[in-house]
Formats: C-alpha cells, structure tokens, sequence
C-alpha cells in the first residue's frame, strides 16, 4: 500500500481573465513570470523544497502549455517512483460528464487519486500567486492545534482588507468567524487560498456537499466545517506573497524583481525556485548594448538598450532599440531602433523596425478597460507588429499584423487589434 | 544502433597549469554555461549513440558530479546508458590506466557485453559538434578498419601539439607522427575514431600481451600499413582544450558571431547539466559590451569583450575587460581585471588590481568568508 501523509492539489483550471490576452491561450497558472520562470512553478517548487511529493494538478482551461511544461515533473524531481506530479483533468463518467464546475468540485472528482495515496491530510493550493513557502511549517501547526482546517493567513492593511476573505480569530489563533470582502472589517487577517484539511473531515465535507452546485472552499466547504464545529485555525504567514491576477498587479510584480536587493529574492540558494527550461546557452551583449535595473533569461541577444526591464529566454533585441519598463517573454524578437515603453510583450512575439509603443495619450481601452489600463501595452504570444508602426497606451495586439492594420502607420491609445486566422 | 560510444576523458594536462588543480580537463568550464565533455557528449546523443562509456581516472570529482545524472543528455534508458569506469582494482589487476588504450583494455566487458557493431571513440576535451554517423558511413564505404576524423589546419598554427597525418588521394592515412618536432603536414587528427568493435577488441588484446597501452603509438600508428587506417575531413568548427592559450581563446571564440550562432542557434543544441538558476540581474551603473554572461550573474560593474560563467557577482566600480571569470567568483568593489581567467569559487577582496601583463593571468583565489547575498 502507497501512503503519503499528506499529498497536495494544485488548482491550475482557472483561466484568469483579468490577464487579458495574456490568457487567452493558456490557463493562468502557465502564464510566464520573473523572466523564465510560469506562475505554477512557485507552488510546484514549494511543494517539492517541502518535502511534498505528490501533487496532483488540476487541469481545465486551455491545459496544452500546463501538460507540456509539467511533463512528468523532472524539472521539480517530482518524476517519483511513488507519487510524484500527476495532471488531473475532468473526465467522462458513466453516470454523465461534467467539467469542474468549482473548486471543490474539482477535488472531490478526484477523490479516487487522493484515496489511493491514504493521506492524513490534503494540501489545497492555487495556481496564481508568487511565493516561497513552508508547508510542512504550516503543517506542524496543523497538527500542534490537533485542526481539522488550518487556512494560511496573512496580514494586510486594515483599508485594503476589504478585498480579501478575511478570519477573525482568537488569541489562539482559532478561526471563530470570517467574513467575504467586508465593508467594515473585524480583522486583518486576509486567507490566501491555501487550505489544509485532515483527510476525514475532508472526505466527510466532501461528500456531504457533493451536490451543491458550483462547490466552492471559501463559499461552501469551510462555512460548512464551522458550522459542523470543527476546528478551523488560522496559520499566520509574513513573508512576500504577491497576487498576480491582474495585468497591474502581474506587471507590478515582474518589476519588483529589479530592485537592487528585491523583496522577492530568487538569488538565494535556499529553497530555489525549479522550472521546466532546457540547459541553455549565456546571453551575449553587443558592443553598443546597454543593460541597467533589469533581469535578463538565459541564450538572449541584446544588441539595443534594456532598462528597469524583465527579459526572458532567447529574446532578440535589435540594434537601436531602447526597451524600457516591460516585460519581454521567451523567444520574442525586437527589431531595430524600436522605441519599447511600458510594454507585456508575450512569447515569441515577432516586433519589426522602428516600432514604437506605450506612447501617447492616456485613454481607457475600448473593449477591456479595467484590464488594459496604467498606460500597459500588451502584445499576445506569436503576434507580429510590422516595421515603422507606433501604437499608443492601453493597448492590446494579437495574431499577425500587418501595415495595412495600422491607418497612417499608427494604432492610437486605447485600441485593441486581434487579427484572427493566418495561424500558424 | 549500429555503434556504442567510449569518451576518453582521463588526460592530466600540466599545460593548463593551476586550472587542472582542481578538475580533469574534461571538466573545465567552456563558453559560459558548459563543461567541455558536454560537446562530446551532445554529440553522441544527436548521434543516437544510446550507450556511452566515460572512461577518466585523474582528478575526476568534478566530472563525476557533472555527470551524476545521465539524463540530462538523454542518456538515462532502459536501452543502453551513461558509464563512467574509473580504474577498478581487483584481484588480477592494480594498476591505474597506463594509457588510452589500457583504459579501454581494462574495461574490455563493456565491449564485450554489448552487440553494436561498431564504435566510436572521442576525447572529452573538444569543442565542436558533429554527427558521428556521417563518419561512420565513411567507414563502412571505405571499408575502412580504422577511421580517424582530421581537420586540416591553418599555415599559420604550429601543429605540433597534435598528431599529424598525411593521406593519399583515397584518404587512407599513409603517415602518422605524434607530436612531430617537425610537422610535415597541416593535417591534424581530431582524437575521434570509429572501429569495428570486434577489431578492437581483438587489437586490444594484442596490446595487451605485449605490454604495449597507448591508442595512438601501438595501435594507429603500428598498425597503419597493415590496417585500412582512413581519415575523415572535418570542415566545421573544432579546437582542443590542452592549455591555458587554447583554452582562453577556444572561449573568446564565442563572441565572434559565427561560432556563437553555430553552437547556440543551429541544431543540434549542446546540452549540459541544468543548473536551475534565477536570470541574471544588472543593476544601476551598468556596463556590458561584446560579452557572455551566464545565470545565476549579479552585475554592478563595467564588462567588456569577456566571458562570464554562472553566479559571478561583479561589484560596484569593477572593470573587468578581455577575461575569463568561472563560476562562482565574487569580485569585491572598485576591482580591476584585464587578461585574467580567474578561477572558479574564487572570492576577490574589493579594491584588487589583477592584469595579465605577458599573455594570460591565472587567479586563483580562497573561497573564504563571503557576504551572502
């Protein structure tokens, strides 16, 4: 018999619509970040440095980009002989087929994954933020409190707790109550979407609640659990734990990683942060390239300007160019003398000659405005902008362009161009 | 598969001076981000070579953790694998390696044991990329028995380092001088053979009974007017680690972009251990012109025509033109270094001035106490 004490579940179905075009072909969870790293490989490496070695992910939204990085788990050593990564997508049943229809849900269609490790507990963990973390910390609070749930927390400002799942608890860290975004909070205490549970009350919520359409952790199972008076603790947490859900807060995050000694350090040797790159060659510079404030992947060419930027993987930057507070993902390419501002600039995009972008007027994006906003110019995966185009601020560009999208050579602020077919 | 692969990676080299201190050559860090066996060993894996033996005796710590996971060269199958024989002393035998072809004599089950029939030998010290299958179809169209794989040097690079050959217009290999005080020929061999393994192993035996333990001397050039002994042209890039000069430049060689793209951006890529570091960082006051810089880099100074290898932190105001910085080193603030290959883990106090004067520096450097980033 194969027993873990505790095994993880990864939630990476989501798709995460606030990162726009960002997501428009894969789940949020895949989506690039710090340069050659994807948003998952946060979790996965935390789980890995936390002794955690199995973890099933669970997978719905465009889940091609997921399957392929996550493999069966080398990068993360999570290629075990017992347990190690299994990717858990919905599946067809006898009884009828149905997606996940929520979080909960999700879990408890994967009930016969779980059991066949005979857990004591279950680690539930989202795909979405940045973090280094202990769980089996979390754990052995878990267990000191002899708890049935352990919710990690974490202090937020009093005026911003009005956005987040708040826990009011005791001086024992006990959860008497909690609250869903409140207008006038009680506490601090903000839940950060990672839950342990003690494998029977889960099972016993689980299957309890099975019907509840759209089954939900925070709106059903843990309101269920206090209800039935389980023991509910909070696990207060305080080191960088960065939402990444919004092309802001994504961007805001990606440039936090320049400082000079940044709160979020990848550079320590201690629990290092794993991803799924092949070995690759160093990036060179040219002899008229310049490089300040910015992280640059590995195998890049940089012949222009780079400042206060977030460079990934075997990126091109031409001769001429000046790249300037973006983020430039793996294998995109920069022509020449091309002015590059404010900019999320996906993979492989293709960007020509005497481009520029993120200059002009502020003005609210036309179809999406509360995501391509603060002046941000985002360019899909595999979009090509032609030579000597200038586009504005709040924009959005997708598939491959042409000259003749672009009336008197130009793309103004707050315009979104998707150019359909001529896929490759 | 038609052929298993040996990589002789055993050589001490005294002409890399205080760089083979700490590793065999094949261990030496090359072109920023790889070791110089990679080469060798990439090869054999776009070659579709499934079963390969490393064969290294001095100094080999640093290979052997290079190379404790065969499966970054996707060599980690239930068909074939990765072997690293270091000498094995048993109740028949104590000696070391006596020389390339003892080492391959005292490891004669791995040939023994496999059912390939041929195989290809290759040095752990080169630098190029080659399939190994378009020699070995020479071989078999030349009903070669032993083919050697040359290339043909400039006029103006003294030869005599390596072995020298001439040909005739078949391209069977009619002279062979190791060495040559006087080279009379421009061509020179690779280190890179294909045999017929059961020629081998018969060859192997027949050194062994006369006492004789070298590949080249005994077996290539004793054997070569009774034996088919080919040579196969080498057009593409190749250079051999075996001194600080050659080391230097094979490194510098990098920045030109014709052998950059060769390596980097065509196929097949080289592949290396992973080594699972954050991008490099550069920040305020930054220079970097006509250099390679590899993961894991922190840059604060000025860097210009060298290569930096991975986790070199590089302090305030340092200047650091025309040099080789290996893993690991951690240059304090204000320093300068020109002509340096400074060696890996290396630990330079701020403030320092290192210049090679009359060709190149070697620095070597205690690890020591260091501010941890």
């Amino acid at each position: 018999m194969v027993k873990k004490e505790m095994i993880a579940m990864l939630l990476a179905g989501g798709r995460g619509s606030r990162l726009g075009i960002l997501t428009s072909k894969m789940a949020k969870p895949a989506v690039p970040f710090g340069g050659k790293y994807r948003i998952i490989d946060f979790p996965l490496s935390n789980c890995i440095n936390s002794g955690i070695d199995t973890v099933g992910v669970l997978t719905q939204y465009m889940p091609l980009k997921l399957n392929t990085h996550i493999g069966i788990g080398i990068p993360w050593d999570l290629d075990k002989l017992e347990g190690g990564v299994s990717v858990l997508p919905p599946y067809e049943k006898i009884e009828g087929t149905e997606w996940y229809t929520g979080t909960a849900n999700a879990i408890y269609q994967n009930m016969a994954y779980m059991e066949s490790y005979h857990p004591d507990y279950v680690l539930i963990l989202s795909g979405d933020h940045i973090y280094k973390m202990d769980y089996q910390s979390m754990l052995d609070f878990h267990k000191e409190n002899n708890a049935d749930v352990t919710i990690a927390v974490m202090p937020v400002p009093m005026e911003e707790a009005k956005r987040f799942g708040i826990m009011i608890t005791d001086e024992h860290d006990q959860i008497t109550d909690f609250e869903e975004k409140p207008e006038h909070p009680r506490s601090n205490l903000a839940s950060m979407g990672i839950y342990i549970f003690s494998w029977k009350a889960f099972k016993e919520a689980l299957e309890t609640n099975k019907d509840t359409p759209g089954l939900d952790f925070g709106k059903h199972i843990i309101p269920y659990c206090r209800e039935k008076g389980e023991r509910l603790f909070a696990y207060e947490f305080n080191g960088y734990w960065k939402d990444v859900g919004t092309l802001t807060s994504y961007w805001e995050a990606n440039m936090e990683l320049i400082d000079t000694v940044p709160e979020f350090n990848l550079y320590e040797e201690y629990w290092k942060i794993y991803t799924n790159v092949e070995s690759l060659p160093p990036q060179y510079y040219g002899r008229s390239s310049k490089v300040e404030r910015s992280i640059v992947g590995e195998g890049s060419e940089i012949y222009g300007e780079v400042n206060s930027s977030v460079i990934g993987c075997n990126v091109e930057i031409g001769e001429g160019s000046v790249v300037r507070d973006s983020i430039v993902m793996n294998g995109a390419r920069i022509g020449k003398n091309c002015r590059i501002e404010k900019s999320v600039i996906a993979e492989r995009a293709d960007i020509g000659d005497n481009v520029v972008t993120g200059e002009g007027e502020e003005v609210p994006n036309e179809t999406e405005p509360s995501i391509y906003r603060d002046g941000l110019v985002c360019i899909a995966e595999d979009a090509v902008i032609p030579d000597g185009v200038a586009i504005g601020r709040n924009v959005c560009i997708g598939g491959k362009t042409v000259r003749e999208d672009y009336p008197d050579g130009q793309l103004p602020s707050g315009r979104t161009l998707i150019r359909e077919g001529d896929e490759k | 598969m038609r052929a298993i692969g040996i990589i002789l990676a055993g050589g001490k080299s005294t002409r890399m001076k205080e760089l083979s201190r700490k590793r065999a050559v094949c261990a030496m860090p090359v072109a920023g981000s790889y070791r110089s066996i990679d080469f060798a060993l990439s090869n054999m894996e776009y070659s579709r070579i499934q079963k390969v033996a490393v064969l290294t005796q001095f100094n080999s710590r640093s290979l052997n953790e290079h190379l404790s996971s065969s499966k970054w060269w996707d060599f980690g199958r239930k068909q074939g694998g990765l072997f690293l024989f270091t000498p094995s002393f048993t109740s028949e035998n104590s000696n070391w390696y006596r020389g390339t072809a003892d080492a391959i004599a005292q490891n004669i089950s791995f040939l023994k044991n496999s059912h390939e029939p041929y195989v290809v030998i290759a040095s752990g010290d080169c630098v190029y990329k080659m399939d190994y299958n378009a020699v070995l179809e020479y071989h078999v169209d030349k009903r070669a028995d032993i083919t050697v794989v040359v290339k043909d040097m400039p006029a103006d690079v003294s030869v005599e380092r390596y072995g020298t050959v001439r040909m005739d217009q078949d391209g069977r290999i009619t002279d062979f001088v190791e060495k040559p005080i006087v080279a009379h020929s421009q061509t020179i061999s690779c280190g890179i053979y294909v045999i017929r393994r059961r020629v081998l192993i018969d060859l192997l035996g027949r050194c062994e009974e006369e006492g004789r333990f070298d590949f080249v001397q005994d077996i290539l050039i004793r054997y070569k007017d009774i034996k088919r002994i080919y040579g196969y042209r080498l057009n593409d890039y190749w250079s051999n680690i075996a001194s600080v000069e050659d080391y230097f430049n094979t490194n510098m060689d990098f920045l030109n972009p014709a052998v950059r793209h060769y390596f980097f951006r065509e196929y097949p890529e080289v592949h290396s251990k992973v080594a699972d570091l954050p991008p490099a960082k550069y920040n305020v006051g930054v220079s970097v012109k006509n250099s390679l810089l590899s993961s894991g880099c922190i840059i604060n100074g000025t860097i210009e025509d060298s290569v930096l290898f991975r986790q070199v932190y590089v302090g305030n105001n340092c200047v650091i033109r025309n040099s080789l910085i290996l893993n690991d080193v951690y240059i304090g603030d204000n320093t300068y270094i020109e002509n340096c290959i400074v060696e890996s883990d290396s630990t330079i106090q701020a403030n320092s001035y290192y210049k090679g004067e009359n060709g190149i520096r070697i620095v070597v450097e205690e690890k020591g106490e260091r501010y941890n980033m």
